[in-house]
């Protein structure tokens, strides 16, 4: 039941998830970043994530990693179908990441690196997006290689996916902020919080009406009848969540919107994984397909089924050094 | 066909390009971790405020430049994938777990503390804080372990037969991980990281001993890194050698370029000091040599008969002026290295470590050498690789992804433009830090006392807080 490479999918989906969750929050920092109103919100809004951002980004490095070393195949045809929205993600994430150290060693030029921080973090989470859409609307595979064409990731479906995800992780930075800000920056995040949570569950409705009229393949799992029971509880719980989330912007309980958004992405990318399995490449490869050899997964399985539940363990701590709302006089420069 | 030629030209450009300003951070990045390490056990220790200050001034320098390396690290981690596909699929099963287990063991730990050292003192207790520290300078060299252990293997794989669909498959782990020119590379490459910061560390100390001798940071930083130039050039020089004769024993061609000999010698081959590669006539025009030198220093005989080039096939060669000269400029610079270190204990023994303004120069001057040699090296091995990418096995021109060159190109360009720019910046900031005198601001207290608590410490000794 629970092979090897099945294992190792539902490894990466979490690595993927955490990814998603940890700097969609940070990313989403630097997306509302030129809303906030003054040079000292700016200051606290970055220094929130400051001492946590690059343990955030290595996520990504290890869904690259992993996909690469448990499924050699599907990376070799992801990469390349998706060349531009990767490669200029990966120069977006260089853009944001370079302004959280440079902003502080060059006042004269701040204005410089906080557009900087802002269009690299939006542009990074817009080419996510269209990655996240190109990958759920299928890739054309042609022997062990990318068969189809250098545009095929541009389309209406894939555009709105990036407008959403900057949508979402806009919420995900916003309600951060609720949670580590006190006085005027709180207020003006819980404004965009309040806007993006409405702009960010229209759009999933859009993506996840509009899901299922790619493939007949998807549209039988949501909307034939015993499978129909097994699924429903995802589109239920979202529903249920989006009230709490709506009570918790409006009755200001800072504790309460950055952990909702968080079980919204969760069922966002339950419902996706309900739509993909058991491709890893969505209709063309298989997960079984791509795998790597049984000796690869396992020397892999066993290190990560000791070191990821260290990491987990020292990356809470970090968390929990730097809890609370943040001090704006602290941060080191 | 042509095209797809231009391709592989263009993603071979394109890797080059982004590796070698990569590792430009992690050489500076690794000793620069054990350095802060270095400091901050030496102030806890001793108490001796200079070591603090020390290390304050080097986190700063430290945090721009390790946020460098993580950046242009991800593109790394992509560029495998978009533009060497094939590669990644063959290679996969064998490379990727090693490089899952650099980012699960290495790049989760040095992030993971990296907030804690920069923004933790005062915030947590000193012991942690310093365990933080040691956590982000085990990390680096764990780091460097892991890809050189995929590096070496790509130079000298083992410990794997192929399958079906032609990929690359681990038969023993312990023979790729521990693979034959493994040990050697590690260990040439840690020193070398050690090296490049022992001298980038010195020419600042230098910097600002000429303009202040009685600096005491100054001081303390420059005798550090003397010390470090002392000893470990000579080490290195020794690591090196051990590392050219397990080359010249797995890749005998690489050996054969950066020697520029064209010609087989059967009775003792000569070194060349000097000389220009002439690909067509292979040939070495102009050389200037030692005879039998070569065989003496590779295989300890004068009179051993060494092959050359002639025996190879033109199409199975690497580029052989790159490698030669490229090995020459990272010997030259190591040669300098040891001179310094040499230098330095000759003025240490004669009490003039501090008042030697001419010496001052000439270490301020050493200061990039690190990264040239660093660079030079690796040009070295992985031209020298050339033509396969896994030797003997996989050919770089068989590796590439389905690309067009339209698309590499515009990739190439825009990857030229942004990290041209981007950590040109960062390097101008680094500079300007390092042009700060160190050890101003606030004075600390003559006699620091260790408080158990936090908002108790924040109390007692408020330039410990992180703000500055």
């Amino acid at each position: 039941m629970f092979d090897l490479p099945t294992i190792w999918a539902g490894l990466l989906a979490l690595a993927i998830f955490i990814y998603v969750v940890l700097d969609g929050f940070d990313l989403g920092i630097g997306i509302v970043f030129p809303f906030l109103k003054s040079d000292s919100d700016r200051d606290v809004a970055m220094n929130s994530v400051a001492p946590v951002w690059d343990g955030n980004e290595t996520w990504l490095v290890l869904g690259g990693g992993g996909l690469m070393a448990a499924f050699p195949l599907a990376y070799a045809v992801v990469m390349p179908a998706l060349y531009a929205p990767f490669i200029i993600m990966i120069l977006a994430l260089v853009f944001r990441g370079v302004a959280f150290e440079y902003r502080w060693r060059d006042k004269a030029h701040e204005k410089i690196w906080d557009r900087s921080f802002f269009y690299g973090s939006l542009i990074a989470t817009f080419c996510q997006g269209i990655v996240l859409g190109a990958f759920v609307q299928g890739i054309e595979v042609d022997g062990r290689a990318y068969g189809g064409g250098w545009w095929d990731w541009l389309t209406p479906f894939t555009i709105t996916c990036g407008i959403a995800l900057v949508a979402g992780y806009a919420l995900l930075g916003a309600t951060w902020l609720i949670m580590k800000t006190e006085g005027e920056l709180r207020e003006t995040a819980y404004r965009y919080a309040k806007l993006s949570a409405v702009a960010t569950l229209g759009f999933v409705g859009i993506v996840s009406l509009w899901t299922p009229f790619l493939s007949p393949e998807i549209a039988e799992r949501w909307f034939t009848f015993p499978q129909l029971l097994f699924v429903l509880p995802v589109p239920t719980l979202t529903a249920i969540l989006a009230v709490i989330l709506g009570w918790g912007l409006i009755k200001k309980k800072d504790q309460v919107a950055f952990p909702t958004s968080i079980g919204l992405f969760a069922l966002c990318f339950l419902g996706l994984g309900i739509g993909i399995s058991p491709y890893i490449v969505p209709r063309a490869i298989t997960i079984q397909e791509a795998a790597a050899p049984d000796s690869s997964l396992l020397f892999m399985l066993i290190g990560a089924l000791i070191l990821l539940p260290i990491i987990i363990g020292y990356t809470a701590f970090t968390y929990w050094v730097f809890r609370g709302k943040v001090d704006p006089e602290a941060g080191y420069h | 066909m042509l095209e797809a030629l231009d391709a592989v030209l263009l993603a071979r450009i394109q890797f080059a390009f982004t590796v070698s300003f990569h590792i430009i951070f992690p050489a500076f990045s690794i000793g620069l971790a054990s350095y802060l390490m270095v400091l901050e056990g030496l102030w806890l220790k001793t108490d001796n405020p200079v070591y603090l200050r020390l290390f304050k001034y080097w986190r700063k320098i430290f945090a721009v430049a390790f946020g460098m390396g993580v950046v242009s690290g991800i593109v790394m981690s992509y560029q495998f994938g978009t533009n060497w596909s094939v590669f990644s699929d063959k290679a996969g099963p064998v490379i990727g777990p090693l490089m899952a287990y650099e980012v699960l063991t290495a790049f989760f730990l040095e992030a993971g503390f990296l907030g804690v050292m920069l923004f933790g003192l005062g915030r947590v207790s000193n012991t942690l804080h310093f365990t933080s520290t040691i956590m982000v300078a085990f990390g680096t060299v764990l780091s460097a372990t892991w890809i050189l252990s995929v590096n070496s293997w790509m130079q000298t794989p083992a410990g794997f037969g192929i399958n079906e669909v032609g990929q690359f498959v681990p038969e023993s782990w312990i023979e790729i991980i521990f693979n034959p020119s493994f040990p050697y590379r590690l260990v040439h490459m840690v020193l070398a990281a050690y090296l490049t910061t022992a001298f980038v560390v010195g020419a600042v100390g230098a910097l600002h001993l000429l303009r202040d001798r009685q600096n005491p940071e100054a001081r303390t930083m420059f005798s550090m890194a003397m010390w470090m130039a002392a000893i470990v050039a000579p080490l290195q020089v020794v690591a090196g050698d051990f590392h050219g004769i397990n080359t010249y024993e797995h890749q005998p061609v690489k050996v054969m370029a950066m020697e520029g000999h064209y010609n087989s010698y059967p009775e003792g081959a000569p070194l060349y000091l000097f000389g220009i590669p002439n690909e067509e006539e292979q040939q070495l025009d102009l050389a200037v040599g030692v005879p039998k030198l070569s065989s003496l220093i590779i295989k300890h005989d004068l009179n051993a008969p060494m092959k050359g080039l002639d025996t190879v096939p033109d199409d199975l060669q690497p580029p052989v002026p790159i490698v030669f000269w490229s090995f020459r400029i990272m010997v030259g610079i190591g040669m300098l290295m040891v001179l310094v270190g040499f230098v330095s204990v000759f003025l240490r023994w004669r009490r003039k470590l501090y008042d030697a303004p001419l010496f001052h120069r000439a270490a301020m001057v050493m200061g990039p050498s690190g990264f040239v040699a660093v660079l030079a090296g690796w040009i070295t091995t992985e031209v020298g690789r050339q033509p396969y990418t896994v030797y003997g096995h996989l050919m770089t021109s068989d590796s590439i992804a389905p690309v067009e060159a339209p698309a590499v190109a515009a990739s190439l360009i825009a990857f030229i433009v942004v990290y041209f720019t981007l950590f040109g910046a960062g390097t101008l900031y680094i500079l300007r830090m390092m042009n700060k005198t160190p050890g101003e601001g606030p004075p600390l207290p003559q006699t620091p006392t260790r408080a158990a608590g936090t908002t108790q410490l924040a109390a007692q000794r408020p330039d410990l807080l992180p703000a500055e």
